[in-house]
């Protein structure tokens, strides 16, 4: 049996042994749950304000601005669904933006609400993957109240100038009529980079516990005070009624936790990125091979390539088969069959799109491992090359 | 544990992947069949050397594939060849996807396609063979060849822009 290496942290990270230890009491002895008044339910309460108390410290906003969610996907939908209901009822006609190179928890939202008639924008990113402030300015129209824009790109890792159109709305929201809703899906850059809604400049912030070392099924959304918002969700009216659903105590109480352990690993990020740098000098010493996304405004823990003369599924299957994981934006791989949607929107041709690979590294990556698959990548491209007709 | 078993495919389709056979560009073919399209990323190329028999009967002596695509195409291809090799036309014309699926072990539902392909560059090959050396070619075979050709066409409408930028980018290379 080949070594185990993973090499696809922007899938999911493993829940860090310390996050684990902190979660187990909650489904054990303090089981109870926050809604009940005695002292069971106590605990647990106690348990999600402190979790709660961790997440606004890092973002540095106040703690009843957090929603505790089941997943990113949630907070998104709450983020794009919440606002645009509550100001469809004060009846504004809303027209809302974001990119074309968002995670499908923000596109797929973004073409359903178009679907039940709202005006959606969808900008394109310049060819490097970034989202231009001058083509957030172009996109803006009088009714305009939302722009949902990601802080950096689970494929290609590249990061978006937030602060720079933060700064910029807060600016015309001076003098419009309307005010503009700025909305981030964090999810990547959590681990990264700085996350101060303050300076970012954001009224609501996605962010999700399995891409920081914590456990799935749990995520989180920022919401300044005073953003009109309605639930998705009714019920009992927890998480001040946006987010009904008994809570998931362990599950919270480990996202406080990955939240806390990400600052004290915040020195272990030049580490990771000079790994990054090292895979990306030697792949791209594989004859017609290209970089996919800026190489400079990257999370260090992202590389996305195009080989051509190989499909993207193969590579993947043929590295998993030596033991390496990682992911891929060809179309065979996908259950569509069709390639990644950020790949095409930032101008490959469907080739280079197809042979497209994703290696993210992690906190648990290491140089052997890192230098195992530069030693294994260029055999097996080699192989695959000799099969394929180009 | 075997990891294997956590995968989508069968273990013949692994082991073809692994080690696919006859593969390669073939010297001097008398038939070949190319299939699919780089746009949907997948493309299959089968070469033919036919021969006859002592008894006079035409066989497949020599084949081999080069294919881009997905493990279950590469996988396709390869038994492909194996079951092909050393049959006359005549059986090899008879030979379908559901053949290739049943050799491999089965397919993913969503991986069909990809042994249609197979099927559909063998069946390529011994057309242009029986063409180019102005042989009857039987109707049936006649007619998935037109199928196939007008798929090809529709292909390239459907993705007309993509294509244009392929060709775009070619002429820069
Ligand atoms: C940018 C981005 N947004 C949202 C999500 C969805 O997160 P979750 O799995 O918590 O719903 C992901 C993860 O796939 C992501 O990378
Ligand atoms: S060749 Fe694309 S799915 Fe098989």
């Amino acid at each position: 049996m080949p070594k185990q290496i993973y090499l696809d942290y922007a899938a999911t990270t493993p829940t860090d042994p310390e996050v684990l230890k902190t979660m187990m009491p909650y489904f054990k002895k303090e089981f109870g749950n926050p809604s009940s008044l005695h002292r069971f339910g106590q605990i647990a309460l106690v348990a999600i304000d402190e979790a709660r108390r961790k997440v606004a410290k890092f973002l540095n906003c106040q703690e009843d601005e957090i929603v505790f969610t089941g997943s990113a996907t949630e907070a998104n939908n709450l983020a794009i669904f919440g606002v645009t209901k509550a100001l469809k009822k004060k009846g504004i006609k809303p027209h809302i933006i974001t990119s074309k190179i968002e995670h499908h928890a923000v596109l797929h939202p973004f073409e359903e609400s178009e679907k039940q008639g709202i005006e959606v924008s969808f900008i394109a990113p310049n060819k490097e993957g970034i989202i231009k402030l001058e083509s957030v300015k172009k996109a803006i129209k009088e009714n305009t109240v939302f722009v949902s824009l990601m802080y950096a790109n689970n494929e290609i890792g590249t990061i978006q100038p937030i602060e720079e159109i933060g700064q910029f709305l807060a600016k015309i929201n001076k003098e419009r009529k309307q005010r503009i809703y700025f909305h981030t899906d964090a999810v990547q850059a959590i681990n990264y980079l700085d996350c101060n809604i303050k300076e970012l400049g954001v009224d609501l912030l996605t962010l999700s516990a399995h891409k920081i070392y914590g456990p799935k099924g749990v995520g989180a959304l920022f919401i300044k005070k005073g953003t009109p918002i309605k639930p998705i969700i009714y019920g009992g009216g927890h998480e001040f009624g946006l987010r009904s659903g008994t809570e998931n105590v362990a599950g919270i109480v480990g996202l406080g936790k990955a939240i806390e352990l990400g600052e004290k690993y915040k020195n272990d990020i030049e580490r990771i990125k000079k790994l990054r740098d090292k895979i990306i000098e030697k792949v791209l010493k594989i004859p017609n091979t290209r970089l996919n996304g800026l190489k400079e405004k990257r999370l260090p823990n992202n590389v996305n390539i195009s080989i051509s003369g190989v499909e993207g599924e193969s590579l993947m299957i043929a590295l998993d088969q030596q033991g390496i994981a990682v992911s891929t934006g060809s179309a065979c791989s996908s259950r569509e069959l069709k390639p990644s949607h950020v790949l095409l929107a930032i101008g490959l041709s469907p080739k280079e799109a197809h042979g497209s690979l994703r290696i993210t590294l992690g906190r648990f990556t290491t140089e052997e491992e890192v230098d195992y698959f530069l030693k294994v990548l260029p055999n097996v491209v080699k192989r695959l090359r000799e099969i394929s007709p180009f | 544990m075997n990891k294997r078993q956590f995968t989508l495919y069968s273990k013949k389709v692994l082991e073809h992947f692994r080690h696919p056979k006859n593969y390669g560009k073939m010297e001097k073919p008398n038939g070949v069949g190319k299939v699919g399209n780089i746009v949907c990323g997948d493309v299959m190329y089968l070469y033919i050397k036919v021969s006859k028999k002592r008894n006079g009967k035409e066989y497949i002596k020599d084949i081999k594939f080069q294919t881009y695509g997905c493990l279950a195409a590469i996988a396709s291809s390869s038994i492909l060849t194996e079951l092909v090799k050393g049959k006359t036309l005549e059986e090899a014309i008879k030979i379908d996807r559901s053949q290739i699926v049943k050799k491999l072990g089965g397919l993913p539902p969503i991986k069909m396609h990809c042994s249609v392909l197979a099927s559909d560059a063998l069946l390529e090959a011994i057309y242009d063979y029986l063409n180019k050396h102005k042989k009857p070619i039987p109707k049936f075979l006649n007619e998935r060849h037109k199928q196939i050709e007008k798929e090809k066409k529709e292909i390239k409408k459907r993705y007309k822009k993509w294509t244009k930028l392929e060709e775009k980018l070619k002429e820069k290379e």
